[in-house]
């Protein structure tokens, strides 16, 4: 069934203004999405009328705040297809998540010689964290290659395996390109030598119907404002037998069950890793938006999202100066380009001043980067709400810009 | 030759014409960038580079007839329109008028909404750089 985006559009307050005195054209959905109402009413209603600390308060409002968090939690295991409850942990956001597999699981379980599998798509966040703990324990980083299209060689990959891999981390959807990687594959092929596997699954999640069991991954990262939520929020998704062997990540309130002078005892997962007091209101407002994505579904929300993506190449591939960096078979709805003899950053603010949004620069991912020759692109990412009319003013300003250079 | 403050009352009334239309300003700032002097391949170097700028920009002076000349360059279009202006307006001049000279154009002609703030503060570094070449300059004319 195909969507009605006007009346989703209404629902996003952001959306309805100008810039530079033109309607604002938002697309820079990859870095951040727009909010719709619901989660701003779920926010500060939280903070209007059951803003409390959660867990163990003897009144109702802690009652109700602890209830909340928790249905969150619920909505989570479910939109993501975990086993239980107790799998899902709420970080700070996608960052937070891997750093916390790499100073709990990593310096536990890997160490000198053990070899860390990554590939050339990933974000500086999955690939400084491994780094740090190669420096800490020895291990060795190996990186998967890619081909122009943006796509991992899997052949490769497999080349990489080895039973001193321990580990493997890989991106599910590559914000920088869209590329989606065959990660049922990966994770099969990682099992195979006996490793673990994490999928930073920031710029999927909101695109594509994850089944953690399905996958059969190890770890699944992401953070709520790729997916209408607030900011400052993520989860990490572990299997429950992993999660239990690994040493708790920050000390604190929350994470214990007993504490003495002597030795202290931690609680069970998920609470062994969220020390301290929580991100609640957040963590609440968050199941407003996954009620919306659900109310959509994603196999709507990506066919509308790929619709826009096939219109968009088809206006701009004609456009003299005009080439795309990454061209996988398999993306997300990124839209990565540069245009010849112009610097990514001028291209991005000739669009801005068209009101159209896009980040420009290496995208957190420098290495992708150079693989490609290039400093950076210009990025454009869309959402549900975006329209095709909208597409066709991002091509028309694009083919404009592209003139200015490309006589 | 004009004086620093008839450059400046000239470029903000150029941009005046202008008027609010944010794509043509950017558009006139790029073909701005075409004004630049050739910038000398060899100086095309790290020690060259202005810091605090996002995007690159090569920067030299020399004194000719106890003069500043500049010269400069830049990896984006923009960028290289905006040092431009700032060429046009401190170029062959004492060092004493460049260190006085209060760059009003810039605020009259609203360049902080039209580049925003990242390349704003690249501006700054930019004439934070040209007076130090001034002073450097005018330290060696009195020693």
């Amino acid at each position: 069934m195909s969507l009605n985006i006007e009346q989703i559009r209404g629902l996003f307050p952001v959306l309805h203004q100008e810039v530079h005195g033109k309607p604002l054209i938002y697309f820079d959905n990859a870095a951040t999405t727009q909010k719709p109402k619901s989660v701003i009413d779920a926010l500060s209603n939280y903070y209007e009328l059951d803003n409390s600390n959660i867990h163990r308060g003897a009144h109702v409002l802690a009652d109700r705040a602890t209830r909340y968090y928790e249905e969150t939690r619920e909505a989570v295991r479910e939109f993501i297809g975990a086993k239980e409850f107790a799998e899902i942990i709420f970080t700070k956001g996608t960052t937070e998540s891997i750093n916390l597999v790499a100073k709990t699981f990593g310096r536990k379980f890997i160490g000198k010689g053990d070899e860390i599998i990554i590939s050339t798509l990933e974000h500086h966040s999955n690939i400084v964290p491994w780094q740090m703990l190669c420096e800490e324990t020895g291990a060795i980083l190996k990186i998967i290659p890619i081909n122009d299209a943006g796509e991992i060689l899997f052949g490769e990959f497999e080349k990489l395996l080895s039973p001193t891999t321990k580990l493997v981390s890989v991106v599910h959807a590559s914000n920088a390109l869209g590329t989606i990687n065959p990660v049922k594959k990966v994770i099969a092929a990682a099992h195979a030598v006996g490793a673990k596997v994490l999928l930073d699954g920031a710029q999927s999640t909101s695109h594509l119907e994850i089944d953690v069991q399905d996958l059969d991954c190890d770890f699944l990262a992401f953070s709520a404002h790729k997916i209408y939520g607030p900011t400052g929020l993520g989860v990490l998704y572990g299997k429950r037998d992993v999660l239990e062997a690994m040493p708790p990540f920050l000390g604190g309130g929350e994470m214990i069950k007993e504490v003495t002078f002597e030795k202290t005892t931690y609680n069970d997962i998920p609470f062994k890793f969220e020390a301290g007091t929580p991100n609640i209101a957040d963590v609440i407002a968050f199941k407003a938006a996954l009620d919306f994505v659900n109310s959509l579904g994603k196999p709507a929300i990506k066919a509308h999202e790929d619709g826009l993506l096939i219109h968009a190449n088809e206006l701009l591939s004609d456009i003299k100066g005009f080439v795309p960096i990454g061209t996988a078979k398999e993306k997300v709805s990124v839209l990565s380009f540069n245009i010849n003899g112009m610097h990514p950053f001028d291209v991005g603010q000739m669009l801005d001043a068209k009101g159209i949004a896009v980040r420009t620069g290496h995208h957190c991912t420098q290495p992708l980067m150079k693989r490609f020759g290039i400093e950076g692109t210009v990025r454009a990412s869309f959402s549900v709400y975006n329209t095709r009319s909208e597409i066709e003013k991002l091509a028309e300003g694009i083919a404009q810009i592209a003139r200015f250079k490309n006589k | 030759m004009s004086s620093i403050k008839e450059i400046q009352e000239e470029i903000v009334s150029e941009f005046e014409i202008l008027g609010d239309d944010k794509e043509s300003t950017i558009f006139y700032i790029m073909e701005l960038g075409g004004n630049l002097e050739t910038f000398p391949e060899e100086e095309r170097k790290e020690e060259n580079i202005i810091k605090g700028c996002q995007s690159k920009v090569w920067l030299i002076a020399d004194t000719v007839d106890g003069k500043v000349h500049y010269q400069a360059d830049s990896n984006t279009d923009i960028t290289k329109g905006l040092i431009s202006l700032l060429i046009r307006v401190l170029n062959d001049r004492s060092p004493e008028e460049i260190l006085k000279a209060d760059l009003n154009f810039i605020e009259r002609i609203g360049m902080g909404s039209i580049i925003g703030s990242q390349r704003s503060n690249g501006l700054a570094s930019m004439i934070k750089q040209m007076k130090l070449y001034a002073l450097a300059f005018q330290a060696k004319q009195n020693a």
